[in-house]
Order: structure tokens, then sequence, then C-alpha cells
């Protein structure tokens, strides 16, 4: 037993691909899911684009007993899980109750569910709000329904810090594998393209008015002008390496190392935290900064944030230093769901040797980066660094190794 | 008038639509006197679904009532008692 965390089954539910393979071959081919708003109607909004998943129909994935009581991100999560686990190739009923754990992320929690109960609720009164509401906006349902669904009663949780909590969420199932669970399901799916979510979302400021949705999101651009919401996410099977192995598991990685820092306050002038997440994941990961093959940026597109991030990575890896990708430049930015979703690009990266482009982006000079850009970059990708963050200063990192890499290991 | 009446036709179309059906029931079936349990449906789900036949017919449950009823016919009865009585 080494105690280290491995990636053995992946899911996916994207706004450029539905199911893994989907979205890779979406990914690498550079096709964008961002287009104009179907779920509400956005005309009396000032933003108007969004990565909205195609084609799930949930009646086609799940029991209908499970339908009247769930979100769509939750319904998301479900099937994203269940293809996760059947990826793993693991039963679930075949393994002991509290042996597996569910830990995700999440920002808004079932807003489209929530929106409409609070609207029976003031327009006809408490007795026309559907009894599932109980459970079904809150953030900790789609741990609650995976852990149900599947009979997982193990250490479970959920983890809320905006973007970064999908990091966070795989960091404190590493923490599970380490203490002893077998299997923890973890990851992030949102899903808030509604009303009262995207309102919430323009409170930010951080959304781009584009309505070209080429023009929209460019990250690190000059032009950068805000983001774009969108939906999804990823669900990962994490185990045990030793005992992946024992179980001839196909590995896409190793979670080698996580850090989580929060910014200084407002106006304090003091650096913001990211540099030191990066330089505290790298330590935890027990590796330099050279040894990394490339970096999944957070990608913000808003220029103040763009150029913390590529100060940070100045700072750590040197100017044009290492090979950095936004394919989030094809999705928008998907709450929770992000982090997982670049950690599952990631390790998609190691397996196949290819990094997948930013698309749209024309870098501009000041920010020294080394911007994948327009088309696959091939090579080896023994690590990835991926970073996400999420509003109100949290900063999070984690490095995915490819499997068999860890520092004295011989296999 | 007419008194309006509960039928296990009308339970099983607010169960649907409130609850959804598990993939073993079928609610069109002889199911009258299974236990909702059995059936695949938790106090949340009967819960949801008092709360639906309630709006629909005008009638109050209490949750005495909706706990001792644990077969859709303990279930027809109660409404049907309830709407039986004039309002």
């Amino acid at each position: 037993m080494t105690g280290a965390a491995v990636v053995t089954g992946i899911g996916v539910a994207a706004p450029n691909g539905l199911g893994t393979e989907d979205f890779w071959a979406a990914t690498l081919a550079g096709r964008s899911g961002i287009g104009r708003i179907s779920r509400f109607d956005p005309a009396g909004y000032p933003a108007r684009l969004a990565g909205e998943v195609p084609g799930f129909v949930a009646e086609e994935h799940l029991p209908s007993r499970l339908i009247p009581q769930t979100d769509r991100m939750t319904r998301l999560a479900l099937v994203a899980a269940e293809w996760a686990l059947a990826d793993a190739g693991l039963d679930p009923e075949t393994l002991p109750a509290f042996d597996m754990g569910v830990v995700t992320a999440s920002s808004s929690g079932g807003f489209e569910f929530g929106q409409r109960e609070l609207q029976a609720l003031w327009s006809k009164g408490g007795q026309y709000v559907s009894a599932y509401q109980s459970f079904a906006w809150f953030y900790a349902v789609n741990t609650g329904q995976i852990s149900i669904r599947n009979g997982m009663k193990g250490h479970s949780g959920v983890l809320v810090s905006d973007q970064a909590g999908g990091l966070d969420a795989i960091a404190q199932a590493r923490r599970q594998i380490r203490a002893g669970t077998r299997v923890v399901v973890s990851g992030a799916l949102d899903a808030s393209i509604c009303p009262w979510g995207w309102v919430a979302q323009l409170a930010s400021g951080r959304l781009s008015t584009s309505e070209v949705p080429d023009r929209a999101y460019l990250p690190f651009d000059a032009d950068a002008r805000g983001h774009v919401p969108g939906e999804g996410g990823a669900i990962l099977v994490l185990e045990e390496a030793g005992a992946a192995r024992d179980r001839d598991a196909r590995v896409y990685g190793e979670i080698a190392g996580y850090a989580a820092t929060f910014d200084p306050r407002p106006g304090s002038g003091r650096e913001p935290g990211l540099r030191r997440a990066v330089e505290l994941a790298l330590a935890d990961a027990g590796l330099e900064a050279a040894e990394i093959d490339v970096v999944f940026a957070d990608a913000a597109g808003v220029p103040e944030l763009d150029q913390i991030e590529a100060d940070a990575l100045a700072a750590v890896f040197g100017r044009r230093g290492v090979a950095v990708t936004a394919p989030k430049t094809m999705t928008g930015r998907l709450c929770s769901g992000a982090a997982p979703l670049d950690l599952v690009t990631a390790l998609l990266s190691i397996r196949d040797e290819l990094i997948p482009p930013t698309v749209h982006v024309q870098p501009a000079t000041r920010y020294g980066l080394d911007l994948v850009c327009g088309d696959v970059r091939t090579g080896p990708v023994r690590t990835a660094l991926v970073l996400a963050r999420g509003a109100g200063g949290f900063n999070s990192a984690v490095i995915v190794r490819a499997a068999g890499d860890r520092a004295g290991n011989n296999n | 008038m007419a008194l309006k009446m509960f039928t296990m036709n009308d339970l099983a179309r607010i169960l649907r639509e409130g609850a959804g059906v598990d993939a073993g029931t079928n609610l069109d079936g002889d199911i009258v006197d299974y236990e909702f349990e059995e059936l695949g449906y938790d106090s949340l789900a009967l819960l949801e679904t008092c709360g639906r036949i309630e709006q629909e017919y005008g009638v109050t449950l209490d949750d005495g009532t909706v706990a001792a009823a644990r077969t859709p016919r303990a279930l027809l009865d109660a409404v049907n008692c309830r709407l039986s009585i004039p309002a």
C-alpha cells in the first residue's frame, strides 16, 4: 500500500461533448460548445451566451422515481457517476457500503429546481411547493443522491468554494483514500442556466456581454472581456494505488499534489495567493517546477485576473517557461464542474500525449505565456498542473502525474 | 351535486407525476392492497403525493392520516372520506 490516490474512472458531461470520448474528440478538434442560451429566453439579460450540455435527456438515463426529485445538475451528476464507475470497472453492489465514499463540490445547488419551487411559494403558497425542495436544491444533493443510488455509506461530503471547490473536493477525496476508504467518487457537476442562476452570476460583474460565440471568452487576449458561464463537469473515481493495482484496474494517473490558499484582503497591496498555491502543490507532489509538462489555467478572462495568473506562472516557471492551455475556452466556465473537467482533460492528455488547444485567443505578449493556441500540441505529458480560482479569494492547485511515475516507485 | 370520487386511476396518475414509478412496479396492476413501501414509495414520496391530492381535490390530509395510510386502499378511503363531508 502506497497511500497514493489514483483515478480509475471518468464520467463527463460538457457543453462540447456528452460522455468522455465525445468530449475528448471535440476538445482535440477545438470544437466549442458555446452558443446563445436555449434553456430560457435570455433576451432581457445583458449576457446571452452560455455553454450548454447538448442532447441530455434525463429520462433516457435515469429511473422514473429520480426524475421528480432532481435538478438538472443532479441528473447530470448521477449519470456521470454511473459512467465513471462503469469506466472504472467497479460494481458498487459487490463492495462493502462503508468502503465507498462520495465527495463532490457545488457552487449554487439545484437552482433551476429551486427557482420553480420558490416561484410556486410566492405565487401560489407553501402547499404548492414540492416535498423534494427539502433537498433538491441543496449544495450537498449530488453527493447524497450518488451515495443513495450506489449504496455508498463511507465518508462523504461537499465542498463549496466556487470554481476552486472542484479541486478542493478531489483533495478531500484523496484524504479519505489515505485514511483507508477504498473507493471515493468525486468531482462536480453544476448546471444553473436559469434566470435565477443567471442573475446570481451577472452580479459578479465578470460575465462577457459579447453575443459572438468565438469573441466572448478570450482569456489572456488583449480583447478579454469577461467569461461565458457554462454547465456540466466531470465525476472521477479515486482509489488507493495498491488496491487499484491488485484488481488490475486501468489507471489514468495519480493525484500527486494539492494546495489551497486564500487571497489577502482586497486593497491590502499584498500578493494574491495563487503563486503560493502552485508552489505548495509542487512541494506536496515532491516535484520541481521544471518537471511540470503543462498547466491547465484558471483563465478568468478578466484582464486583472489574467495578469495575476500570468504573474504567478512567470514567478514559478519563468516567462514562457511552461506550456499553458485553457480548453475551457470551448465550454465556458462551469463553476465547480470546471476544474474536475480540466483534471479529466489533463489525464487524457497524459494518456494520449496530446495537449488540447485554447481556442479563439490571440495571447497578449505582456502575459509572457507559452499558450497552446489553435491546434493540439503533441509530445509526452507525464505531469500536469490544474489551477482553479473561486470568487471571494479561493485559489487551488492540483498536480496529476502519469501512473507509475511516483518518486521511488520501481514499477 | 354529484360527489367527487378519488379512484385508483387518479392516485396512479398523481403518483406518476409527483414521484415517478419504480422499475418493478405496475401502477395499472392490482396494487391497491400492496404497501406503498413495497411499491417503491418512501415517506417523502407520500408527502409529495398527498400535497398534490390536497391541491387538486381541495381536501386537507393531516400528518396522522398520511402516516396511517400504508396502502393505496387506505389512502383512497381516507381521501374519499373527506370528500364525502359537505364543505
